[in-house]
């Protein structure tokens, strides 16, 4: 792609022998859109507030265009935040939330104006000059913090899960528009959330985080459809993980059967971690299946319905657009080119079983990464 | 990210050697062996003895404490009921009462002072004048004049003191979940009982900030007593009434208790804020 | 049921006995003579006290100056300490108030007078002697006691934690995520506090100064301790007229009712001055 403008060169951040960060390198190419994603308390947030200088790191280097900048302070640097809550000055209007950069850098009146007007017609708040902030409702005061930070031409525009406190359709108009105005603008976009959707939806690269750590970098097709372990597999998307050994080149075994399959370079009998989307598994007649197993429970999702299939005590979730009832015998085959082979790591086992399954799993789990992102930020 | 500056700790501890200066010299002279209260002239406890044998300070801290108590307990009732009604008023009668509530907290203390008493004097005068012609219309002696004392002290506290109950109270009322009353009765309790088991528990801790402003405010109260009050003496005007004079270290002694007492009762309210803080942390971090 | 409002009744009435009615007879009062009857001879009469007027005003003003120069950056400075160390901070503030304010008063009489203990303490460290052989004088104190500095002294030294209070309390409400947002929009900590903490800060800033002003010119005791007789203000006219030798609620109501006017107008000013600002409070 293009050049690169910021680098992280092993960046520990540590409060009280807490270890937030551990080590992190990445770097961030010029005009990308670029997310953060994992759960709360994985180091996301703290990645941004390094680069915009709310934070130093512990130990390691933070470069701008190839200089170290560990010490330049917030205001001094080349980058704008939109804040996860906006943090709109409540004493200014709308304009002079948007004019505050320009005045502080001295930029004339006249071009103050112009300029400020101007952002405001990008985000589509024309006319909405003179409001108090508060009058606004959620997505305008988000458009105003897009426009407050946009309007000093940043280099790099880093973004708190601006979309956080918006309802689900407004959150999903935002995405695009947000896309619109990062390829308008053409500048580099670092976004942070932990909604794995957004993330795949929105960006150039994804990297994901756990523990501190980085999982993996890389396009959001890759990072779907390779995912480098357990973790990543079951944060993107749905996966169903089983214990597998591989055989030879392009061979798998599990549940005792032997699978085709396109990985290779594992040694001989090494245990690795099969991954297989809910989406790429074929019901078939249960004497024509590779596998078979009972069905035990159904969930109509619109599109399509999740069901639980029992595999000898494991539990698979399996998307189908066709309706199963609860305890019919089915078959499955799955097509080489739909199984994914990992490395064991320190996640294997921890996630892709459906034994505990429920619809709304998902959605408590998000509720309590918010709330917990907000104290975690405190520190 | 906090920065301290040296300037800043320079400027604490000068305003703070300022606030303590006199308090400390009220400290230091409860000790001192003879009247003055300028000359060091040797160590005794002299003065706290004689402090309980005192019979105007004792007397008088009695009917301080007297009065405060009274007028606290009756305050935070009526403030407490007060503030359940006016947070039910609708908007614009609301801010109307609370613009009236207002006036004892905003208003110079001399105005409210010295109004009350106008207000009872003359409405004693009154009184005495009705009685009068009562008691030769009806040919029976009727007395319903009355002179400032206790019960004319004691109205003039309360009606300083409830202004602030409702102050303290109206903010956790407005803290309360609109549906807790309505879920309580869907439970099957009726108003009164819900007011008693929800409500009250909810906004106790207003109530008892409320009665504690009160307590103090009315210990502390001179110039409003000193209007009010008629022949009947509070601490504050045993000491005015002493200033004209000279002080005896009685009274430093006298203030170096209360100074201690308050001193404890504040660490240890502190301290147990603290260690409930620390706990919810520790319950916080586990649960993440 | 529906009528919980009616709780408040008591109240509404108690307020119009013991608040409201009180007031309107000092109107009352203050429009007649000792003999019944409208006159405006009261106020005629004031005339005469315009001095103690001036004084009071003048004098509760520089308090309340000066208390804000202390009050707000000592906030400012509390607020960003640690947690624990603001409570310990603000617990240390508040702890004076609970000492009995005529003794606090009372004891810098000790500190102040001529024979007090700063005096007592320049004399045993030869100040006076040095300066007596210098400029060949004859002093063997300073005086302190009986003026006006010490009147504003003794307001500084009483008022000063109405100032602190307020201010210290809108000041750690504000969301430190406007501070980094200011920040990243380039603006240096001189640029911070001048654009957002203070304009943000000025609600607590203006209750602070009517905290301050209005019990500092209605005051009668810290003139009379620390005063002396020639420094009497507005609060010891009235005083007189109510309970002094100078025996005339018909004044006392007249002066008090120009003193509420005064305080009305002052609350006024504030309230015109930091319209708007309360919004910004509340968010």
């Amino acid at each position: 792609m293009s050049k690169e403008i910021i680098r992280l060169k092993d960046c520990t951040v540590a409060f009280d022998d807490e270890v937030i960060l551990d080590k992190i390198n990445l770097y961030f190419n010029d005009k990308e859109f670029l997310t953060l994603l994992g759960p709360s308390g994985c180091g996301k947030t703290t990645t941004l507030r390094i680069i915009g200088g709310f934070i130093k790191p512990t130990s390691g280097d933070v470069l701008f265009n190839g200089v170290r900048i560990n010490d330049v302070p917030p205001h001094k640097r080349k980058v704008n935040t939109i804040f996860q809550k906006y943090a709109l000055f409540p004493h200014l209007d709308v304009f002079e939330n948007v004019a505050f950069g320009l005045r502080i850098a001295k930029v004339k009146e006249a071009e103050i104006r112009e300029r400020v007007m101007e952002m405001l017609e990008i985000v589509s708040l024309k006319g909405f000059q003179h409001r108090k902030v508060a009058s606004l409702s959620g997505g305008q005061q988000q458009r105003v913090a897009i426009a407050r930070a946009l309007v000093n031409r940043p280099k790099v525009l880093l973004l708190d899960e601006p979309l956080g406190a918006l309802d689900m359709r407004l959150r999903k108009d935002m995405q695009s528009e947000l896309k619109r105005i990062q390829q308008a603008m053409d500048i580099t976009f670092i976004y942070v959330t932990h909604d794995q959707e957004e993330a795949l939806a929105m960006s150039d690269t994804v990297v994901v985080m756990d523990r501190g750590k980085i999982q993996q970098i890389g396009t959001p097709e890759k990072i779907y459809n390779e995912p480098k372990n357990a973790f990543v597999a079951d944060f993107i998307g749905e996966s169903n993980i089983l214990d597998g050994i591989m055989h030879e080149d392009f061979v798998v075994e599990f549940f005792g059967r032997k699978f085709k399959c396109l990985d290779s370079g594992f040694t001989t009998r090494e245990a690795v971690d099969v991954v297989i989307r809910p989406e790429d598994i074929d019901i078939v007649e249960p004497q024509k299946g590779r596998l078979s197993g009972t069905v035990t429970s159904v969930t109509f999702k619109g599109v399509h319905y999740d069901v639980i299939v029992d595999f000898k005590g494991f539990k698979w979730l399996i998307q189908t657009t066709q309706l199963h009832h609860e305890g019919q015998e089915i078959g499955i085959n799955i097509a080489p080119d739909r199984i994914h082979i990992m490395r064991k790591s320190e996640y294997s086992g921890m996630f892709g079983d459906y034994s505990s399954y429920s619809a709304e799993y998902d959605e408590i789990a998000e509720d309590y990464g918010d709330e917990t992102e907000g104290s975690e930020d405190e520190t | 990210m906090r920065k301290r500056s040296i300037s800043g700790r320079v400027l604490m501890a000068l305003v703070f050697v300022f606030l303590y200066a006199p308090i400390f010299v009220l400290i230091v002279f409860s000790f001192n062996s003879t009247k003055s209260r300028t000359v060091w002239t040797g160590f005794t406890f002299d003065w706290y003895l004689k402090l309980f044998q005192d019979s105007t300070i004792m007397g008088s801290l009695y009917v301080t404490l007297l009065v405060s108590a009274i007028a606290a307990v009756i305050a935070t009732v009526a403030g407490t009921v007060a503030a359940v009604g006016i947070f039910n008023m609708k908007r614009r009668h609301r801010n109307t009462i609370l613009a009236l509530n207002n006036i004892p907290v905003i208003n110079a203390d001399i105005i409210t002072g010295v109004s009350m008493s106008l207000l009872f004097i003359s409405s004693a005068a009154i009184l005495t004048k009705v009685s009068l012609s009562l008691s030769s219309l009806l040919g029976i002696n009727i007395n319903l004049g009355f002179k400032l004392g206790f019960g004319t002290l004691l109205i003039a506290h309360i009606t300083f003191n409830v202004p602030y109950v409702i102050l303290s109270v109206l903010p956790k009322l407005r803290q309360l979940d609109n549906n807790l009353f309505e879920a309580a009765q869907d439970l099957g309790a009726t108003w009164i009982q819900a007011f008693f088991k929800v409500i009250i528990p909810e906004i106790r801790p207003g109530i008892v900030n409320g009665l504690i402003i009160a307590f103090t405010m009315s210990v502390d109260d001179f110039v409003i007593s000193y209007f009010t009050a008629g022949h009947v003496q509070t601490l504050s005007m045993t000491i005015y009434a002493m200033t004209k004079r000279r002080i005896t270290p009685e009274i430093n002694a006298l203030s170096t208790l209360l100074f201690i007492t308050v001193l404890f009762m504040l660490i240890i309210i502190n301290v147990r804020q603290s260690s409930q803080e620390k706990k919810l942390k520790k319950l916080r971090s586990k649960l993440s | 049921m529906r009528r919980r409002y009616l709780a408040a009744v008591p109240h509404v009435i108690w307020l119009s006995v013991f608040v409201v009615a009180p007031l309107i007879l000092v109107v009352v009062y203050a429009f007649t003579g000792s003999g019944g009857g409208f006159t405006l001879e009261n106020f005629e009469n004031m005339g005469s006290y315009t001095s103690v007027f001036g004084r009071s005003l003048w004098l509760a003003f520089i308090a309340t100056i000066i208390c804000l120069l202390i009050g707000y950056p000592l906030s400012y400075v509390l607020s960003k300490e640690g947690p624990g160390m603001q409570r310990i901070f603000i617990m240390l503030i508040m702890l004076p108030m609970w000492i009995n304010f005529l003794l606090r008063t009372y004891a810098w009489m000790s500190i102040l007078e001529n024979t007090g203990l700063i005096n007592r303490l320049l004399a045993s460290l030869g100040v006076f002697d040095l300066i007596n052989r210098i400029f060949d004088t004859n002093i063997s104190y300073i005086p302190m006691i009986n003026t006006q500095g010490a009147v504003v002294l003794g307001m500084v030294y009483n008022y000063l934690p109405f100032m602190v209070l307020p201010i210290y309390s809108v000041i750690v409400k504000i969301d430190s995520s406007l501070i980094e947002a200011a920040h990243d929009l380039g603006a240096g900590s001189m640029t911070v506090f001048r654009r957002i903490i203070f304009p943000l800060s000025l609600p607590g800033v203006l209750s602070g100064i009517t905290m301050v002003f209005v019990p500092a010119v209605s005051t009668f005791i810290i003139s009379r301790l620390l005063g002396g007789g020639t420094n009497i203000l507005l609060g010891d006219l009235i005083e007189m007229q109510f309970l002094g030798n100078a025996y005339n609620p018909h004044l006392g109501s007249a002066i008090s009712l120009l003193m509420m006017i005064i305080i009305m107008i002052c609350m006024f000013v504030m309230n015109r001055f930091g319209e708007g600002e309360e919004q910004a409070v509340l968010m």
